[in-house]
């Protein structure tokens, strides 16, 4: 596969934990031996191994959008753009035109409630011509409302729908912004880590299953 | 004619669905008519939502597993072994030569019986009743080796994260082969009902076009985006599970229409006999299971695998956080994105064509509500 190169052989070391390439800081088992000298500050969570992607595309996006990206990184052999949230939609834009990316994979998100920026929203993107996929990652705390993609690929539509039903992200300017999936009335985004599997919106059920609980 | 009869020319608003035999499961759709004219279409979904996504959180890596089979139910090892492989990048191992060979032959068979069923279904929903029962007929012979393979016939379960957990049974490659050598000439035989006859193309020919370019713009994948001419297979492109040993061609059309769509379907179950007598002619010998531990703890981070489902591109983005359960798990469904297009396809048809252009996009609501 042209996009995936094994991780490994790049000099550069992971951010965290370990010079080996492949596997990132395995998280050491709770303290089992009462460790006699214990470390001052708790360990940090391991974070992804992902090493600087660098590339003629990867370098056209940072000259293109300067301070904007924060990062251009691969892991797995797979490449990824992290960008400020208010250039996702351009950055879609210009891989569109000017580097072939023709077709939006997936638009989807990530809950992390414990981080202070709460969402990942992630676009994935291929290109034919290229042969070669890239992921586009913005942090978005709650409440933010991203700018849609529906101008650049049409396929968004559905996918920002989803994305909504599913998390609450609200996407601005948006043709459509409606739950898809779920019900219109439905209370509650299910896929919100606080909310647990078994929740159910259980007015929503009464009211028009005429049962007292889904459960 | 004054306006207030019946018989004028006022829009009218029909609701299709969702218990309607010709939408395939529950798939509502609201149709804005103009005589028999569509002036537009809108799909309401969801019917069918399990939360599957919200499932593979509070499950382990190998729980989560059965639970893919329920999504294109009728393509259920294809999903499986999408699944297997975002695990095992995520992992970092790959399932041994052997397992692969087996995982090709195995998913080609399912693509042919999910093919089967869509031409049955297809044909029925266009008005010829014949060919859904050749097509069934064929299709039980594939479920049965599936049957004999894993003991299920639908939601198989057949794979397992780095690679397989039954070996073959005794006479398996035999009656791979035989079912090669028994439907070549069935399919010849389909052609025969259908491909020539006047209904099937005077309903199919020039019916829900979607060029190269608008299925680019929709994200639409599988025989949807070959039949408009676009020569692309993921296993061609990004090939997987050892599909870069086979040799096969990628049939295309040239019209984007139904009946292309029909052609490239017809063609891609004869490429699929190809692709398992070469898998068959040539299983290695070895172990079935990759390195993988009893507990599956992939490191954090995370994947995106896609691959060519019967239906299209079936993609997961899995992200780990370094524990037993997936931290996210989202699932790309061919047929969610596919559906999306139903709209452009049909808009300024005749009411008659939405039943074949549901047909020809060939979804499956498991997998669009999940």
């Amino acid at each position: 596969m042209p996009d995936e190169q094994k991780p490994g052989g790049s000099p550069a070391p992971p951010p965290e934990g370990g010079g080996t390439p492949k596997p990132p800081a395995k998280p050491v088992p709770p303290a089992k031996p009462a460790a006699p000298a214990h470390p001052a500050p708790p360990k940090p969570p391991p974070t992804m191994a992902a090493t600087p992607w660098a590339s003629d595309l990867s370098r056209g996006v940072k000259e293109r959008f300067g301070d904007r990206i924060a990062e251009t990184s691969a892991y797995l052999g797979q490449n990824f753009i992290v960008a400020k949230p208010d250039a996702a939609v351009p950055i879609l834009e210009y891989l569109k035109l000017d580097c072939d990316f023709d077709y939006l994979v997936d638009i989807t998100a990530v809950d992390w409630p414990k981080r202070p920026v709460r969402f990942d929203l992630v676009y994935i993107v291929y290109s034919f011509p290229r042969n070669e996929r890239v992921r586009i990652k913005t942090y978005i705390p709650d409440g933010f409302r991203p700018e849609t993609a529906v101008g650049v690929h049409l396929t968004a539509n559905w996918l920002e729908r989803e994305v909504f039903d599913m998390f609450g992200i609200e996407f601005a300017g948006h043709p459509d912004m409606r739950r898809i999936l779920l019900p219109e009335e439905w209370q509650g985004y299910p896929l919100r880590k606080e909310n647990s599997i078994l929740l159910q919106d259980q007015r929503w059920v009464q009211e028009n299953l005429g049962i007292e609980s889904g459960q | 004619m004054p306006d207030s009869t019946f018989l004028d020319s006022t829009e009218l608003v029909l609701n299709m669905g969702p218990q309607h035999p010709s939408t395939h499961g529950v798939l509502r759709v609201i149709l804005k008519l103009d005589g028999e004219k569509i002036l537009g279409t809108e799909c309401i979904i969801g019917y069918l939502h399990r939360g599957v996504e919200k499932i593979a959180e509070n499950r382990t890596y190998a729980q989560f597993n059965p639970y893919v089979d329920r999504m294109d139910y009728v393509a259920a090892i294809s999903n499986g072994l999408g699944y297997c492989l975002a695990v095992e990048k995520l992992l970092n191992v790959e399932a041994p030569p052997r397992a692969q060979a087996v995982r090709v032959i195995l998913t080609e068979l399912n693509r042919i019986a999910s093919h089967l069923l869509w031409l049955g279904t297809h044909a029925l929903d266009i008005g010829a009743i014949t060919p859904v029962f050749y097509c069934f007929r064929e299709r039980e012979e594939a479920l049965k080796i599936f049957e004999k393979y894993c003991g299920a016939r639908l939601t198989t379960h057949a794979f397992r994260i780095g690679g397989l957990l039954y070996e073959t049974y005794d006479g398996f490659e035999q009656e791979v082969n035989a079912f090669c050598d028994m439907f070549l000439p069935k399919v010849d035989e389909y052609e025969e009902l259908l491909t020539n006859n006047r209904i099937w193309v005077g309903r199919l020919k020039n019916v829900g076009i979607l060029n190269g370019e608008e299925c680019k713009e929709y994200g639409v994948t599988g025989p949807v985006l070959r039949a408009a001419g676009v020569k692309w297979d993921l296993r061609k492109a990004q090939p997987y599970s050892g599909y870069e040993k086979y040799d096969f061609e990628i049939p295309t059309g040239q019209n984007g229409d139904t009946y292309d769509r029909y052609i490239v379907r017809m063609q891609e179950m004869r490429q699929s006999v190809r692709i398992m007598r070469q898998a068959v002619a040539a299983i290695p010998e070895g172990p079935i299971m990759g390195k993988v531990g009893k507990v599956i703890k992939p490191p954090v981070g995370e994947a995106y695998v896609s691959i060519e489902a019967p239906k299209g591109e079936l993609g997961y983005y899995i992200v780990s956080d370094g524990s037993t359960q997936p931290y996210r798990c989202r699932v790309r469904p061919p047929s969610f994105v596919n559906l999306q297009a139903l709209d452009r396809m049909v808009r300024g048809g005749l009411i008659a064509d939405i039943v074949a252009v549901i047909g020809t996009l060939d979804i499956v609501l498991g997998e669009v509500d999940r």
